[in-house]
């Protein structure tokens, strides 16, 4: 599947992570490749969250390194922000921003940054223009060119954020709060919303944990069209099902390493470690 | 009754034909613009405050500006506001070399003061969030202060409104002490009616009775901003 756009997205390198001494990640490596569906699994407290939230530096690790884009993430002089534009992440409790409705809390993002760079190119432009008096012709600095409006902006990211809305069958609710949803909405939002900022990546960390059983379908078949659709996604879950239909890649996380990786049919059919044949025989009984 | 009578009528007469109207409503003025501008000045530092005292805390810089945002609070919440009116206008001012009105001291030393108080109670309503609403922002590429400005910082002033409209009527009633330093506030415009009809029993109830009809407008204020904050909530 992945044999045509063999690129590496994100490499882990030696991924390390301690609390107060304590090593809960002891040396992941790992290469995340564009377009893949990397599931991990592993029993509660084996640092497959943490794994996860390393990815996008909400954890900073403690050692190793994180390429992503060419970049080592990990390192605390990058300005992550930047980044994490380019890395959605979808979380357990949802985290809709309760303060902000349906719409805002999927344009709020995408807004800021544009606005955000529109601002530093004004900026720069004005700044080169200046220069530009006091240069000869030869040296002269050409503009950034602005295509831009604040409006244009504004009027883009909602049309983008309604045609979201709409795929996931909630334009009605465009206006309402976050906290007159269901939990299944509330996560579908949270899945556009990331989606809205074009990422190069998801990180979902147990997207369907906190859902009551009859919402869980909903969500996952959302993940499943976006899956199809080719993003690259990174996926905690516990649903096996999910990992065997859908990921091309599962990793078996225990007492912070990879004990085994491979095709969720090596994993399933043919574990080979005797602790990940412990966990699937619970999980699977 | 017959007494009371008398000095009703004796208050009346300062009140009207002395002009000391004149001066309950510059009291009132001065009484509403200090408590309004020092709240205001207040609610800026308390907020600054109370970022830098949940500012993570891996980096010296947050670490020194924390430092310093702990000492201004312990001084600030550790003497009386007489002190500090008192500190400011005959000790730092002539140090300084600077000129200001009392009222102009009354308005920077209650907004220094209440900025401390605030900054605990806003630290409070910040800790109060879902720290999954930071991690959201975060995640999206926001930075730290532009999802506190417009994720965290709303939804904690939603939940400490009461407490801070607790803090505004302390201060509107603290304002009583600003004739230390000169300022001409309701107790001293009553204190002139009071003197000059040799009786204090009629100017010092409707004194009173003013402050308690500002406290009630404000709280009614403040019950009518918090409705209009709650409409995310379910329980409304």
């Amino acid at each position: 599947m992945t044999a045509e756009t063999n690129m590496k997205l994100i490499d882990v390198i030696d991924l390390e992570k301690s609390f107060d001494g304590k090593n809960v990640l002891d040396g992941i490596s790992v290469a995340i490749n564009q377009g893949d569906i990397v599931v991990v699994i592993g029993p509660s407290g084996s640092g497959k969250s943490t794994f996860l939230r390393c990815l996008n530096c909400m954890e900073d690790p403690t050692g190793g390194k994180i390429m992503f884009d060419g970049v080592n993430i990990a390192d605390m002089s990058v300005n992550i922000d930047v980044h994490r534009r380019h890395m959605g992440m979808v979380f357990q409790h949802f985290n809709l921003f309760q303060n902000k409705t349906v719409l805002q809390n999927i344009m709020l993002a995408p807004v800021h940054v544009q606005l955000q760079d529109l601002k530093r190119n004004q900026r720069k432009n004005a700044w080169n223009g200046l220069c530009n008096l006091f240069r000869s012709k030869e040296k002269q600095v050409a503009m950034v060119p602005i295509t831009k409006t604040k409006a244009s902006i504004n009027q883009e990211a909602r049309e983008t954020a309604l045609k979201l809305l709409e795929r996931i069958g909630l334009a009605d609710k465009a206006d309402v709060y976050p906290s007159t949803l269901s939990g299944g909405q509330k996560q579908r939002v949270a899945i556009v919303r990331s989606l809205a900022m074009n990422p190069q990546v998801i990180l979902f960390d147990e997207p369907t944990s906190a859902l009551d059983p009859e919402m869980v379908g909903e969500v996952l078949e959302l993940m499943k069209q976006v899956a199809k659709e080719g993003m690259t996604m990174v996926v905690v879950t516990h649903e096996m099902g999910f990992a065997r239909e859908i990921a091309n890649k599962v990793l078996f996380i225990d007492g912070g390493k990879i004990l085994e990786a491979g095709t969720p049919e090596e994993i399933f059919e043919h574990p080979k470690n005797a602790r990940l044949k412990e966990f699937l025989s619970k999980v699977l009984a | 009754m017959n007494g009371f009578g008398a000095k009703w009528e004796n208050f009346l007469r300062i009140f009207f034909e002395y002009k000391g109207y004149e001066k309950v409503l510059e009291g009132l003025g001065n009484t509403l613009l200090i408590a309004f501008l020092g709240m205001f000045i207040g609610l800026l530092i308390g907020t600054l405050i109370a970022i830098v005292r949940v500012l993570p805390r891996y980096k010296v810089l947050p670490r020194i500006l924390n430092g310093i945002a702990t000492f201004y609070v312990e001084l600030f919440r550790g003497t009386p506001m007489v002190v500090q009116l008192l500190l400011f206008y005959y000790v730092m001012l002539p140090l300084l070399g600077m000129h200001m009105t009392g009222v102009q001291v009354a308005i920077w030393v209650f907004g220094l003061n209440s900025g401390a108080y605030i900054s605990e109670i806003m630290r409070g309503g910040i800790l109060s969030v879902d720290p999954g609403q930071m991690e959201a922002g975060r995640a999206l590429g926001l930075s730290f202060w532009t999802t506190m400005v417009k994720i965290v910082i709303p939804q904690a002033v939603k939940n400490i409104l009461p407490t801070i409209g607790n803090e505004f009527i302390a201060l509107i009633k603290e304002t009583s002490v600003v004739s230390f330093v000169g300022a001409s506030d309701l107790y001293v415009a009553f204190n002139y009616i009071g003197s000059n009809s040799y009786e204090f029993m009629v100017p010092y109830l409707v004194m009173a009775a003013i402050y308690l009809v500002m406290v009630i407008l404000i709280s009614i204020l403040i019950k009518q901003m918090e409705r209009s904050l709650r409409r995310s909530d379910r329980r409304n």
